[in-house]
Formats: C-alpha cells, structure tokens, sequence
C-alpha cells in the first residue's frame, strides 16, 4: 500500500514540475519597405530622435490575418508540428480585419487544424500577443491542450503626419506552445504582468486612427515595463546579471536600450533581439519578433527576459530557459536574414498599398 | 448586395488549403476538386486531398485590364502553375521581382486576401503564389 501512494505522489508531483515552454515558431515580415527619410522628406520634419530606419509595409492584399497565417505556416514547416495537434488559438493584434467575425477561425482554417480548438482574438493595444502567450502556457500547465498556437500580428495604423506615421509597421511572429520533453526548445520558467489604468494611447470605435499622449507614453511605457520585469525578478529571485539576453517592447529604437539601462543591463543583451530600427514597430508582433530573433541564436543553459508593453497599460514578462533541443530545432530562416528580402516603396506607394487614399 | 458569404464558404478547403482531389485508380491529381474523374468515369476512386504548396510556372501574363473589382490591384501577374503532383493551378504572383517571374520559376503558395465586395460584406482570403529561390 505505501509503495504504491509512494510512486503516485512522485508521478505527481513531476506532473505539477512539469513545465510548458516554446515548441517552435515563425515570424512574417512583410517585403515592401518605405525609409523614415521618404516619410520626413514628404512632411519636412525630422524623426531621427525615434532611432528607426525603416519600416515594413504590408501590401494591399495583406492583412493582420494573412501574415498570422504566414507567420504560422513558417513555424509548422520549420519545426515540424502537425496543425492537427493544434487545441488552442490566440491572436492578439489592434488591426484584427473584422469588429466582428474572429481572425483566429480563419488562421485556424488556413493552417488546416481539426475543429477542436479553443479560439479567440485578443486585444490589449501591442501586448495582447504576449497575452495569448501566458494564455497557451497556463492551458498547457493545466494539461487542457496538447499544441497551443499564440500569434501577434498587425498592421500598425496612422494617421498621416502624426509622430506614429514614422515607425507604424507590419509584421507577425506565432510561438507554439507544448511540453514534449523532445520538442521544447525554450521553457517558460515564469511569467506576470503589470496592470494600470493609464490612457497613452487608444483608438475609439470608428475612428480609423489611433490617438496618444506624446510624451506621456514614455511615461506610461517605462513604468510599466520596469515594474513588470522588477516583479519577475522578485518572484523568481533572478537578478538582472542572471539574463543572457533580454527583449522589450519596442515602439521605436531607443527605448529598449533605455528600459535595459534602467534594470542594468548591458545593451549588447538587448541588441540581437532589437528589430525595430529595421522594421519599425510592428505593435502586437514587436516583442514576439525580438524574442524569435534571440531564439535564432540562443544556446542551451542560456536564460532570457522578456518583457512587452501594451498602452493602457501593462506589461507581460516571461524568463525562458533555452533547452537542448534547440541545437536541432531551428528555424530555417533567422529573423536577421529574413529582413533582407525588401523592396522600397515611396510615399505614394505607400499610401496606396495601405488604403490611406480616401477618394477612391 | 447578393450574400455571397455561404456560396465562400463552401470553397474555403480548396482556397485556404488548396483541397483537391485524387484518383485512386488512375492516380491522377486534381485541382480543383471533380465530382467524377474524367479518366476512369465510374470505376474512379476520388479522395480529398491537399495539394502541395510548391510548383512551377507553366505560363504566365501580366494582367493590365482587369475584371471588375480588381481595378486597384492592377497591373499584375497570373499564371499557370503545375503543382509537384503535376495538378494544375491559376493564380497571381505577388512578392516577386518581375524579371524572376518566367516559365520554369519555382514557385510557393502563400495565403493573401482575394477580395471585398465593398467595406460592409466579408472578406476573401486565398491563395496566391510567389516566386522563391
Ligand atoms: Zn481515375
């Protein structure tokens, strides 16, 4: 009799230590590109304090929903997972093509998953990605799915000439969520988040553009992505030395290297995973492209934190612990080369692939 | 405005993902799917079946006067595409350099929005291809 009790509770507690982590992922980035420098030479103001040199652009034909689905196909041919394993849906993004009528049945659809899904679209201003991420991670620990699929995505609105305009962009990573021994290349150790009222940024509905606060937003931003990574950190008792790299939500260039300043630590951590002075903000996507950018080069034993940031306000912050596995479980392409498939668009073009001509 | 959303629907498989079907007897592929197949007429055995992603282009043409609905997108490419089951396939080609658009090009499918009847009705989505290294 005690044996057996004996050999149950030690099963289950390895059930309870049992943890959940990333399988596999897949970023899109749109090719077409317009410089900082075409949008300042048709507005005749300078944006070089914002740190960004370019951003993607999607094309006419291309929505939150087509790059979610893009991003996601990379993930399953890259790391070989079957959608039909697939049992969990979450997409965060502030562009989901409908008000009404879910983006996540047609990624689910397109990626030819079973009906058996748990499914719904996410919004949280440029945090509701990481949001779905905590989401599959705790349907996974409570063993409720066997693949969780969690997708940031958008194509980032602005009004044109407003501060926005120069680092808006288009983009959309996926992460797979599961807890095969074999199959984890980053566990998810922890993860919290910081929550507050705090309007920076926001967008009615109807209204085709979002509004924000200026300055106010780097307020709201530092706040809230500090305190999230400070109360990680508390309750794993890590120290910022004990991170090998770090990601954070990044609105523009500068405020990464900022928010890791602030913590301490170094730069050249945040550098791998900093993307935007490339791409531009990509909003629900931003932190989830740095992440998989750091994800293309992590090595086993390494620790990373990740922190995104979601006006209105809050912060999701996550330490994943790189496994094993990740020396034969890559992505066929990383991040960095991805985004040297380009091609440069100017303003006209621009306005015309993103639906911003009102007269037609 | 006609709701066309039903009539859609009922094409999702074979435009999300491409769901064709295939002759067990005569081990043809075929795309779009057929009620019967053409070689084998009653003795066929037709499954449903994904084509695969990737192929090539068999002939193509850059489109200058478009269908209605299609004004905005012009000028583009359409092609002719013979999948690796050799099932073939019409489609435009987005996200290529014109000079690497040609017969023979390896192409991939990709997943884009086809359409909109106007800001109020539902959205298509569908496959296109692109052309890859
Ligand atoms: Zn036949």
């Amino acid at each position: 009799m005690k044996l057996p009790l004996k050999k149950y509770l030690k099963r289950l507690g390895k059930v309870l230590r049992m943890n959940a982590g990333i399988i596999g992922y897949g970023v899109y980035i749109p090719r077409l590109r317009i410089k900082v420098s075409e949008i300042e030479r048709v507005w005749q103001r300078n944006a070089s304090g914002l740190a960004v040199s370019e951003k993607a652009v999607a094309a006419s034909d291309e929505d939150s929903c087509t790059m979610a689905v893009e991003a996601a196909r990379r993930g399953i041919e890259d790391f070989s997972i079957n959608p039909k394993r697939i049992n969990a849906i979450y997409i965060g993004s502030e562009s989901h093509p409908y008000a009404v009528n879910p983006t996540a049945s047609i990624v689910g659809d397109a990626l030819g998953t079973t009906n058996k899904y748990f499914a719904v679209d996410m919004e949280f201003a440029c945090k509701a990605g990481t949001a779905g991420l905590q989401v599959c991670y705790a349907l996974k620990k409570a063993r409720m799915i066997d693949v969780g699929l969690a997708i940031g995505t958008d194509t980032a609105q602005s009004k044109p000439n407003d501060a926005l305009e120069f680092t808006a962009a288009s983009g959309a990573a996926a992460f797979f969520i599961g807890d095969s021994k074999n199959e984890i290349i980053a566990e998810i150790e922890h993860t919290c988040s910081f929550t507050s009222d705090m309007p920076d940024f926001w967008r009615r509905p109807r209204a085709e553009f979002p509004e924000h606060t200026g300055r106010f937003t780097g307020e709201a931003y530092f706040k809230h992505i500090i305190n999230a990574a400070k109360l990680l950190m508390e309750e794993t008792g890590y120290n910022a030395s004990d991170f090998d790299y770090a990601v954070f939500h990044q609105p523009n260039g500068k405020f990464p290297l900022k928010a890791a300043k602030i913590l301490g630590i170094p730069s050249e951590k945040v550098k791998q995973g900093l993307l935007t002075p490339h791409i531009g903000n990509t909003y629900s996507a931003s932190t989830l492209i740095g992440l998989a950018s750091v994800l293309d080069v992590a090595r086993p034993g390494q620790k990373v934190l990740a922190v995104s940031y979601g006006s209105g306000a809050g912060s999701d912050a996550f330490v994943l612990n790189i496994t094993e596995n990740i020396k034969n479980r890559r992505a066929s392409r990383a991040v960095l080369e991805m985004i040297k498939e380009k091609e440069y668009i100017d303003y006209a073009l621009y306005v015309r692939h993103r639906h911003k001509i009102k007269s037609l | 405005m006609q709701n066309i959303a039903p009539l859609n629907w009922r094409r999702f498989p074979e435009r999300y993902l491409l769901k064709g079907n295939y002759c067990e007897n005569c081990k043809q592929a075929f795309f779009p799917p057929r009620a019967i197949c053409p070689n084998c007429r009653r003795k066929g055995k037709l499954v449903s079946m994904e084509m695969p992603r990737t192929g090539k282009i068999i002939s193509y043409t850059k489109v200058y006067v478009p269908p209605e609905g299609f004004k905005n997108e012009a000028p583009y490419y359409l092609a002719i595409i013979e999948l690796e089951n050799g099932a073939r396939v019409l489609s435009q080609i987005v996200d290529s350099e014109p000079e690497k658009i040609k017969i023979g090009a390896k192409v991939k499918k990709v997943f884009r929005r086809i359409g909109e009847p106007d800001k109020y009705g539902t959205i298509t989505y569908g496959y296109k291809f692109k052309v890859v290294e």
